[in-house]
């Protein structure tokens, strides 16, 4: 138990330190540790796991160290294996975390990542776009559906006198799902 | 929209660390974490609406930043942000509260899922929640660009628009990968700063 519980920490270890980039970047490694070198989920399995991930909240890494963890050795797998994935990002966040208060006012610093600015909005951009699409294009019933929610949460955003935080619109945009799927 | 910018964080600025404020920051990223599907710059774009704007702990200045270093470093790009901005916040402690705060949510949901999960992927409520869900959020992600576009424009130099307009090319017409854009402006960002600063000098 003891070295299955070291081997899950490290493969997800490995997993949380190689993987830069996000979800996508990280989806070939998983399935390197998990399918490919240790045998704990089938390449079935795996595919099922990456249609979870992208249903359920949260990280892909996460969400596959929890699934994995339960699955190789329960609550205690789901603990190690997520620990692991996270203490690469814990060590090097905080040193960088670090030098940026103590440096982000130095000139060049302050230039540099002033310079990279538009790139973070183009991305964030990007990844609305494609979100629009999943949400408008994915599903075959609520087309007509989605389009509407899309666009009364753009306009209740914008508005001055609709004050609604955005967790609160994404609860309402869940139970209105369900409504609509009762009526239709 | 013109009342939410900025007005917050001069008011406010950085939160006293209290035991409730740690309360509420595990709970913010908490909710955010529990709410967020698609990707990390999507998490990133719920944490500066609810950080910058509605609690006013951030800056946006600070809050794009925070994204840069959280993208071009290994792992999660929500839980690397969420450890930013919790340092920011609070030191250390700040860090890991919040970086609980995200990992909790899939830890919960996903230990749930592995039990039954083909009973999940197969349900059809579950996936009509997901879908409003998702619109919402595509709503919310493309209101947040709009959001730090415009500051972009305010010092009237063209190349902040011409580098947003490259990269959208790269990452939507070309999907050209994100890594790779984003180096390469890194590199011409820094050369470009270098030889603004010598010719400042002189």
């Amino acid at each position: 138990m003891g070295s299955l519980l070291g081997k899950l920490f490290i493969s997800f270890f490995q997993i949380g330190l190689f993987s830069i980039g996000g979800g996508y970047a990280a989806m070939p490694l998983i399935k390197a540790q998990v399918v490919d070198l240790h045998g704990w989920l089938t390449a079935i399995e795996f595919s099922d796991l990456v249609t979870i991930a992208e249903m359920t909240p949260g990280p892909i890494a996460i969400n596959s160290a929890t699934f994995v963890g339960m699955r190789v050795a329960g609550l205690v797998g789901v603990v190690v294996a997520t620990l692991g994935n996270i203490l690469p990002s814990i060590i090097i966040m905080l040193i960088l975390a670090k030098l940026y208060e103590k440096y982000a006012e130095q000139t060049l610093l302050k230039k540099v990542l002033e310079g990279v600015r538009p790139v973070v909005v183009a991305a964030i951009f990007t990844a609305g776009l494609g979100l629009l699409q999943l949400a408008v294009v994915s599903f075959t019933s609520p087309d007509i559906f989605a389009s509407v929610v899309f666009v009364l949460s753009f306009i209740a955003l914008n508005s001055r006198r609709i004050k609604v935080g955005p967790i609160a619109l994404l609860a309402i945009g869940a139970v209105v799902g369900i409504g609509w799927s009762f009526i239709f | 929209m013109k009342a939410e910018k900025h007005i917050a964080w001069e008011q406010k600025g950085k939160p006293p660390i209290t035991f409730r404020f740690f309360l509420r920051l595990f709970w913010t990223t908490f909710t955010l974490s529990m709410f967020t599907f698609g990707g990390g710059f999507v998490i990133i774009s719920l944490m500066r609406k609810k950080m910058v704007v509605e609690l006013g702990w951030i800056n946006d200045e600070d809050m794009l930043d925070f994204v840069t270093i959280a993208q071009s470093s290994p792992g999660p790009i929500a839980v690397n942000g969420s450890l930013m901005v919790g340092y920011h916040l609070a030191r250390v402690p700040g860090a890991l509260v919040a970086a609980l705060g995200t990992v909790l949510p899939p830890m919960i949901i996903l230990t749930l899922v592995s039990l039954g999960y083909k009973a999940v992927a197969d349900n059809q409520v579950i996936a009509v929640a997901f879908g409003g869900m998702r619109a919402v959020v595509a709503a919310i992600v493309l209101q947040v660009t709009w959001a730090l576009f415009k500051p972009l424009t305010h010092q009237k130099r063209a190349l902040p628009i011409v580098l947003f307009v490259l990269s959208f090319v790269a990452l939507y017409v070309l999907r050209i990968n994100i890594m790779v854009v984003m180096i390469s402006i890194i590199l011409f960002s820094i050369i470009h700063s270098v030889i603004a600063l010598k010719r400042g000098e002189k």
